[in-house]
Parts: structure tokens; sequence; C-alpha cells
């Protein structure tokens, strides 16, 4: 399968802050070395793009680093990606990493600071749905404006026409104006009008999440139907996992700028919903009040250390230990609670249930044993609780993450997969009767 | 981040060009599309332009549907709108100031002028706003973006030929019952020519003032006020014989739209001037204001969504 679409060493960047009298200098500095045959001197100060972050400078002094200026950030910073013909790529990232300034370049809508983008055939963009609708037109009107604006010419949005309103099934409405239309009427129709562009290349962010399940559930199947039969390629950016997963083939994992995982679908969907950059099972808490958690492993029956990885069905002992320092601290409880990576709450485990009372020690370590590990929502997240005289004191969210390898969880020689079978298996017997 | 340490910007640099080595072998061919930072300034990408024209077309419609729904005298404003402007310009300037129109009737003069004038300032102001006024669109998808300025000259001219009629009609109406004489001339053939140059003239004028305005929009508030300013610099409410001789004539010549009012006034209303080097004057500033227009704002495009 050949290369649809190449990105080389593709970096986008920003200024921050409002244009005024300000910036006024700054781009006549610039237009001074871009006339000297210079280098952008903005290029060389940007900073990666953290948004949560007020003043990295301060917070990331790195001693002998070229001075960075806080009002440049690179938005996406060297990216390089190759997308394959037919390919449903899906592309992920928390808010901020420089998705939708992805799409906006391969859509043209702005350019590459540095670098290049090479595509073959059309690109057609889905960055809102209905773009260009003006509310006083019918929704046929509306449905050739928006196909020229996305590139069809009019014989071509003429002979899909019927089609395109069959699907947004807006037939009835079709020559009412558009302000009259519901928004998720408004979306479907956008959407059809995109669905059946003619393009080589489909990009499309986010614009699933006004129509109804219904409605969603068809445009992924007209999205596969795009990649699968007519060989075209398709760029999709959710938030919504489980369409992603659902849709993609592969994924693209973007943080702060950078590509930090591409690959299948599972496997960079696993490394998105993993916490913070905890690979190990170490907690990291400042503890509150004297109280805090100092450690945490996984453990087979047989005392073999786990690292993240149990399988389904497998006993495993979840050790961690605490340390509290306070005298004033008596009877402490425990919670464990297990969410699954989109973070619905798979069950709750609670030491008071057994009423057993820890007391306050420099170092004291609990067991808590779960015999045939049930979840198989392919990872998990663990929320550590800890309770003083049965109200809730401190919690570390996210305090590991453990993968689930698919196993034999009834002892039946079946081996059961992961989520196929929803995300909690409990032991039960059949038995003809 | 990879900017602090020489070693890892030399690999960067060396990279890329290993990289496009590979590629080149692997299929130099057929990328159809290429995006990259900057473009040759003289890439204008007209071809592009022709391709999208079914978009100038349904722009075009959409700015002629869409204006004046839910009104109920729909497109008589067009007309409503000179004619008003007219009244209240041969009270002011006719009645009270006294200002003379050559032979014509005054109501004449002033409609002549006004439905010309219109045309340009319209297309000049709409077309100044095109950053600014699209951003929506032009933030979420890509086409050539001087579709919207050629789509407005477009629209305009639509508005303008209505409003040529009523002109034609009043000037018939002067004829007939009020027996006025009025000599439509060869001069009046020229019609094509004079709105083209007028529509390049406001082409150019309107995309350089916004790409100019994408960023700093200081230039908005001269522009509001200095079209009406723009006004009384063309022989608009008085006509070029008024004006004697010596500096403010040659002055008023440099205005590239004067030769173009006095042309149509000549041709239609039998009074103006007429000479070739004018006409070839502002004919040589509209291509030339317009090819530049189109390079700065081909340059503007592909970024501007930054700054707007």
């Amino acid at each position: 399968m050949s290369t649809a679409l190449q990105i080389e060493d593709v970096s986008k960047m920003y200024r921050l802050g409002t244009v005024g009298t300000g910036t006024l200098s700054h781009d006549l500095n610039r237009w001074w070395a871009m006339i000297r045959g210079k280098e952008d001197p903005a290029l060389k100060i940007g900073q990666i793009n953290d948004r949560t972050r007020r003043n990295p400078e301060t917070e990331n002094a790195n001693p002998g680093s070229r001075k960075s200026d806080p009002n440049y950030v690179w938005a996406l910073r060297d990216i390089n990606l190759e997308v394959k013909e037919g390919e449903l790529l899906g592309i992920i990232g928390r808010n901020g990493a420089g998705k939708s300034t992805l799409l906006k370049l391969l859509s043209r809508v702005t350019a590459p600071t540095t670098g290049q983008i090479k595509a073959k055939g059309r690109i057609a963009s889905l960055l809102e749905v209905g773009t260009g609708f003006h509310p006083e037109l019918t929704g046929r009107e509306n449905v050739y404006l928006n196909g020229a604006i996305m590139g069809m010419t009019r014989p071509e949005i003429t002979s899909r026409l019927d089609e395109i309103v069959d699907f947004s099934g807006c037939s009835k409405y079709i020559d009412t104006p558009v302000k009259r239309y519901s928004s998720g009427m408004t979306v479907r129709l956008g959407f059809a009008v995109a669905a059946h562009l003619e393009s080589e290349i489909l990009i499309v962010d986010e614009v699933l999440a006004v129509g109804d399940f219904d409605f969603q559930k068809r445009c992924i199947a007209k999205m596969r139907e795009i990649s699968a039969g007519a060989g075209r390629t398709v760029l999709f950016v959710s938030h919504n996992l489980s369409s992603i997963r659902n849709l993609c083939d592969k994924a693209l994992l973007l943080v702060q700028g950078g590509i930090a995982r591409l690959g299948g679908v599972e496997e960079v969907l696993s490394a998105y919903s993993t916490p913070n950059a905890n690979q190990g099972l170490n907690v990291d808490d400042e503890g509150k009040n004297g109280f805090r958690f100092t450690k945490l492993w996984m453990e087979d029956e047989t005392g073999t250390q786990l690292g993240r990885k149990v399988i389904l069905g497998q006993n495993c002992r979840l050790f961690f230990e605490y340390e509290c320092l306070s005298d004033t601290i008596q009877n402490i409880g425990f919670q464990i609670s297990i969410l699954d990576p989109f973070g619905t709450r798979l069950a709750q485990f609670s030491s008071d249930d057994f009423g057993l009372k820890f007391p306050p020690q420099a170092r004291g370590r609990v067991c808590f044993a779960l015999d045939k590990f049930p979840f198989a929502a392919g990872s998990v997240q663990i929320n550590m609780n800890a309770f003083i005289d049965r109200t809730w004191w401190h919690c570390v969210g996210n305090a590991a993450s453990l993968e689930i390898e698919t196993g034999d969880f009834y002892g039946t020689n079946v081996i059961q997969k992961n989520s196929q079978a929803g995300p909690v298996l409990v032991d039960h017997e059949w038995i003809s009767a | 981040m990879n900017v602090q340490t020489s070693p890892e910007v030399q690999e960067r640099a060396i990279a890329p060009s290993v990289d496009r080595a590979s590629v080149q072998t692997a299929s130099q061919d057929d990328w159809t599309l290429v995006i990259e930072p900057k473009r040759s300034l003289l890439d204008l990408n007209l071809a592009e332009v022709w391709r999208y024209r079914d978009l100038l077309y349904m722009f075009v419609r959409r700015d002629f549907v869409a204006l004046y729904k839910q009104t109920i005298l729909g497109p008589l404003w067009y007309l409503i709108q000179p004619l008003m402007q007219t009244v209240v310009f041969t009270l002011i300037f006719s009645k009270i100031a006294k200002i003379g129109t050559d032979d014509v009737p005054p109501i004449l003069f002033y409609l002549a002028g006004i439905t010309m004038w219109t045309y340009f300032s319209e297309c000049l102001t709409k077309i100044s706003d095109t950053f600014i006024a699209n951003q929506a669109i032009f933030g979420k998808v890509y086409f050539p973006r001087a579709i919207v300025p050629l789509s407005l000259v477009v629209s305009g001219l639509i508005k303008f030929s209505i409003q040529f009629l009523l002109l034609m009609f009043v000037t018939v109406f002067f004829v007939v019952f009020r027996g006025v004489s009025i000599q439509i001339n060869s001069y009046a053939l020229l019609l094509p020519v004079l709105i083209l140059i007028m529509a390049m003239l406001g082409l150019g004028f309107g995309m350089m003032i916004a790409s100019m305005t994408s960023k700093y929009r200081d230039l908005k508030f001269l522009l509001t006020f200095g079209v009406q300013l723009w006004m009384y610099a063309t022989p608009i409410v008085y006509p070029m014989s008024m004006i004697g001789g010596g500096k403010w004539k040659y002055l008023i010549w440099l205005n590239p739209l004067s030769s173009v009012i006095e042309t149509f006034k000549l041709g239609f209303l039998g009074e103006g001037s007429f000479s070739w080097m004018h006409l070839g004057y502002s004919a040589g500033f509209a291509v030339v204001l317009f090819f530049l227009s189109l390079i700065v704002f081909n340059k503007t495009e592909r970024n501007f969504m930054d700054t707007v």
C-alpha cells in the first residue's frame, strides 16, 4: 500500500498574549532578521506547549540552556508521520497536545512554521460540521454551499444530493431554512455532505459528539465504508476512546506537541489511559497531615513480584505500605477502588467492611488479597483511599495502573479476552439440571 | 526539549535530507499537494481559484438570496438606497450649495455618480473586511481565500446592474416626460472597461487593506471615513468642468477613479470628459494594484488565522 500522506519535521509555533503595540516590536525584530537573511529569532526561543503551567521558565530552570521566551510556544514540534492509503488513523491526546493544530495544518487553515506536508489527492477536512451553513438558506441550498466550500463542484453535488439527504435523515425538512433545524439535524446534514465528498483523505475532528447514538453509529459505519470500500484515508480525532477503538486500526498519541506513541489502537489507547508516567507501582504521595502511602506492589500467591501485568483469573496480592507519624490519628481504614481506563469505577473494596482497623505506624504494611483477578477491562487504575475514624482522610488517585492479560478465568481451558464479556468476570457454574 | 543542546540540533539538521532522499526514490512522483511554511511570492495559485469557481457562484447566490430574506420589499431596497441618496444629494449640493451639474438635471447627475461610486465603495469596504468577517469559515476549511473578494465583486456587479437599469429608467423618464435632451454616445460602449477598472481597483485596495488589517486593525478606522472623503476627491457631486485648472485638477486626475466616473458620465449623460491618457492611467493603476494586492493577499492567507 502506498503512502497517502507524509509529514516531515513539521512544527508550528504560536505566540501567546494579545496583539497590540507590544507585539509590533517583536514583529519588526523578526522582519529585520528576515531581511538580513538570518533565522527567525522567535524560532530559537519557543517552549514546549504546556498550558497548565503558568510560567515554565521558573519551574524547570535549566542552567546553561538558551533563554527561552514564554511568549512563544511550540504547539507542534518535529512531527514525522506517514499514513498509508486506506488507513484509519485515530489521533488522541490531552487538551493542548496539538491535535487540532495538526489537523489545521493538514487542512491548510494555517501553514506550518517549519517542515513539509505532502499528500496524494484532495484533503477534505471536517473540523466542524456544516462549515459556512447560512441560517437563512434552506437545507438544500446549504448542501450546495457547504459542498462547494469543501471543494465539490455543482454537478458532483447534484449527483449525490439524494444520497446526502437520505443519509442525513432530513429529507422532510430539506426545503426549510437551516435556522429552524435542531442542532442535531444541522450536524447530521453537515456530516452527510462531508461523508459524500470525493476526497482521497478525510480529516474528522470530534464532530460526532452532537448526533444521537444511532447517528454516531451510522457515522462510524460510513467512515469504515469510506476507508475500506473506497480505499480512502481517514484521520479521526476524538476524546471518545471507544469510538476510536471502534473505528481505527492505528492510533497516534500526541503529548505536548510531539508524537508519544504510534501503533496499534489498543496499545496506544492503553498508553494514553495510563496515568502520567506511573509505569511502576510506586505511589508518589506527598501525604496529608502526617499520613502517606509509601509503597505499592503486586505479588502472586507464591510471593513472586508481578510488576504491572496481571493475568485474568490469577490469584494476586496487592501490598502497600503507609507511614503515619501523628499520634492523634487512630483507627485507620483503607479503601481500594478499581477503575477502567475511562474512569468508570468497576469495584470498591473497603477494610471497614471487615471491621479492621490499622494503627498508626512508621512503616505499616497491609496486604489486600484478591483471588481470581476478575477485571477484564484491558487495563485498570487503582485509587487508594485512607479513612480515619470512618471519615475520608486522604486519597491517591491513579496510584497504579495494571495491564491485564487474557487468561483462563473459569478454569475451563477457555481463554477469556479483555472486554469481551463485560469488564468484570464472576465465577459461576453451569449445571445441567 | 531539544532546542537546548547543540548535538540534537545538528541531528535534526541532518535528518531531513536523508529522509527526503529516501522519499524521492520511493515516490517522488505523485504528491498532488505539498504544504510548506512559505511559498514563492509569485505563486498565485490561480488555477486553484478557477477550480473553485462553483464556490464563487454559491457565495454570490448566498449573498443575494440571504440579504433580503424576511424583508417585505426585498430587492427593491437595491433601488431605494440610491434614490434616497440622490434626493439628499440634490437637496444639499444642488439646492443649498448650488453646485452646478453642467446641463444635466441634478437628479440624473447624482444618480449616475452614486451608482458608480456605490459599486466601488461597497466592493472596497466589504473586501477589506474579508479576513475578519470570514474567520469562522477560514478557520475551519481551506479554499482559495481569493474566492471571497471575487464573489463580493460579482455580487456587487449584480447590484450595480439593477441600479444601472434604474438609471436608464430615470434617464428615459427625463427624456420622455421632461423633454431633456440626453445624448448617449459611443463612449457608453466603454462601460465594460469602466466596470472592469472599478472592480480591479476595489479588489486591489480591498485586498491590500484586508491583508494589512488582519493583524493590526488600525487601518480599518481610517477606512470608514477615508471612503467618504475619497468620494469628495472624485467627481461625483461636482462635474470635472467646475474644477478650474492648476494643481487641484491635477490632484483629482491622480485619483484613478476620476477618469472612470467622467467617462461614464460622458457616455451616458453626454456631459463629462474623456482622454485616453487619463483612462489609460486608471487602467494601468488598476492592473498593477490588482497584482500587487494578489501577492500580498496570498502571503497573508497562509498564516492570518494565527493572528487575526
